[in-house]
């Protein structure tokens, strides 16, 4: 189980819990959570879980894969926190994450 | 028509294109009477992960989910379940459900789907032939898909092939049956249907092409065999017939919308009637980066149409249309396909067909139309943005492996 702390591109912010080997992304969509809009429903096939990891977390979540690097490649308003929230596990060892939302997903 | 002043919006249907016309309505700020009328009676779903993950059993119901229920309630909106509807009333604006609910609509949302395509061969009535639509479908099909036994697929698309990935993992013993000469006939070049063929083989599945199934033999009741025209016989425990979909345009047609191959749309999804629209696998619809209309049975589609629609229905900025994009997931292999490649004259392979990286771009009088990326993500993105920006694109250079799809991109201003 973890808290996750969504904050919106208006800095707006929203913390819910997610259990244990969710994603990030299904914990958003089954909270309500706006700004992920994740149209593929978590195949890591359209980059539209875009989220900004806060600096101190990013040593704590699994490394991206490839099809992970390549999908944020091309995807809009990159930063080098950049994850795609469908690719981030819920585990014990990430309580607190804070991840920010970009303005939009397309 | 301005409907910007709607009191009463029905959607018809909630499968992933009318659940998008109702989010897109609220968070467009719609704050009046939005109804969902859903003929299953589940909350509305994700489809894909029904031949995938959800058969697997790596996923239970309530991940496929595209909002909990309670997103439903806090905004407002009534999900009516097991509400089929009957007929449409264009004169009185209002909707008749099976069951003697009626409702008025100042703007209708039709969003129907559509149905699987029936075999017609004798014993197709047999029990333990199965169809893949909706979570029904899915848990029938879980609960019999056990280990040993022989599961005969008839038809060589995305629904037989996944499901064919899946049940191997599951340990049936898989056979695919098509018609046509090669796997995705339909929907793809003979490289890639040979690459799909070779991993389908390697992983276990016997893969039957240019096959006439004639009829099935039952035991009991249950099939037990799928005999053919020449009259060789297989024997099976289990079939599955993904042998594609139908529109379902009966309903708006009874009523007088005009309807051809899906019901008709423009780029706002309106139908011939300025108060109704139509969203999903069950719309004609434009195809604008290809100057035709079409069909599109995707994810992408849904959820751009239910865009549109609630747009459409605001008088609000709607969104710009994506180029289509599909994807399958088959066992460790990824197919993103970006745009449509039906009428492509000539490809190009990138990487080697050989190996589980590789990307086809077919192109249409020079201009690329269509990419299929195996496990190739960059390919797939570029694809999408050069497709959109319709900028001729040389064949030669997405072949150059020596470049990366990056430096190809910025080779071009779009």
């Amino acid at each position: 189980m973890a808290s996750i702390t969504f904050i919106d591109y208006q800095g707006e912010k929203r913390t819910v819990e997610g259990a244990n080997g969710l994603s990030v992304m299904e914990v958003a969509v089954g909270n309500g959570v706006p700004g992920i809009d994740a149209d593929c429903g978590g195949a890591c096939a359209c980059a539209t879980c875009h989220v900004y990891v806060n600096e101190e977390f990013l040593g704590k979540l699994q490394p991206q894969d490839d099809m992970e690097i390549s999908m944020l490649e091309f995807a809009e308003n990159i930063k080098s926190n950049s994850r795609l929230a469908c690719q981030i596990k819920i585990s014990d060892e990430i309580d607190g994450l804070i991840v920010t939302t970009p303005e939009s997903q397309h | 028509m301005d409907l910007s002043d709607a009191q009463s919006i029905v959607v018809v249907g909630g499968g992933q294109a009318g659940a998008q016309a109702a989010f897109s309505l609220r968070q467009g700020g719609y704050k009046y009477k939005l109804t969902i009328l859903c003929e299953e009676a589940h909350l509305p779903y994700q489809r894909p992960p029904l031949s995938k993950a959800y058969l697997q059993g790596d996923l239970d119901g309530e991940r496929l989910f595209l909002k909990p229920a309670n997103w439903y309630s806090k905004n407002n909106v009534e999900l009516k379940f097991g509400s089929r509807v009957v007929t449409i009333d264009r004169s009185t604006n209002t909707v008749q459900c099976e069951d003697g609910f009626q409702i008025r609509y100042d703007a209708l949302i039709l969003a129907t789907g559509s149905k699987p395509r029936k075999l017609k061969v004798a014993g197709s009535n047999l029990k333990h032939i199965y169809e893949l639509r909706g979570i029904e479908d899915a848990d029938l099909l879980k609960k019999v898909a056990l280990p040993e036994k022989r599961l005969l697929i008839v038809g060589a698309g995305y629904i037989g092939l996944e499901v064919a990935a899946t049940a191997i993992k599951l340990g049936l013993d898989v056979t695919v049956i098509e018609m046509a000469e090669r796997v995705l006939e339909r929907v793809t070049a003979p490289i890639m249907s040979a690459f799909f063929t070779r991993v389908h083989q390697q992983n276990g599945v016997k893969i039957l092409t240019n096959t006439t199934l004639s009829h099935f033999e039952g035991h009991c009741g249950d099939v037990s065999m799928a005999v053919f025209a020449d009259g060789s016989k297989i024997p099976c425990d289990l079939v599955l017939v993904g042998i594609g979909i139908i529109p379902d345009t009966e309903l708006a047609s009874d009523a007088g919308i005009a309807c051809n191959n899906g019901i008709t749309v423009d780029r706002n999804t309106r139908t011939n009637d300025p108060r109704i629209f139509a969203v999903g696998d069950n719309t004609n619809r434009p195809l604008v980066h290809y100057g035709r209309k079409g069909r599109l049975e995707s994810v992408h589609n849904a959820i751009e149409q239910g865009k549109l629609a609630a747009s459409a229905i605001l008088g609000s900025n709607r969104p710009v249309e994506d180029c289509p994009w599909f994807w399958s997931d088959q066992y460790d292999v990824k197919l993103q396909i970006a745009g449509l490649s039906q009428g492509y004259d000539e490809y190009v392979v990138r990487g080697n067909n050989k190996s589980a990286k590789f990307a086809v771009f077919y192109f249409r009088n020079g201009r690329l139309i269509s990419t299929d990326a195996i496990n190739s993500p960059a390919e797939f993105l570029v694809s999408k943005k050069l497709i959109i920006s319709g900028v001729n694109v040389v064949s030669s250079e997405l072949e150059d492996t020596s470049k990366t799809m990056k430096e190809i991109l910025n080779n071009y201003t779009i």
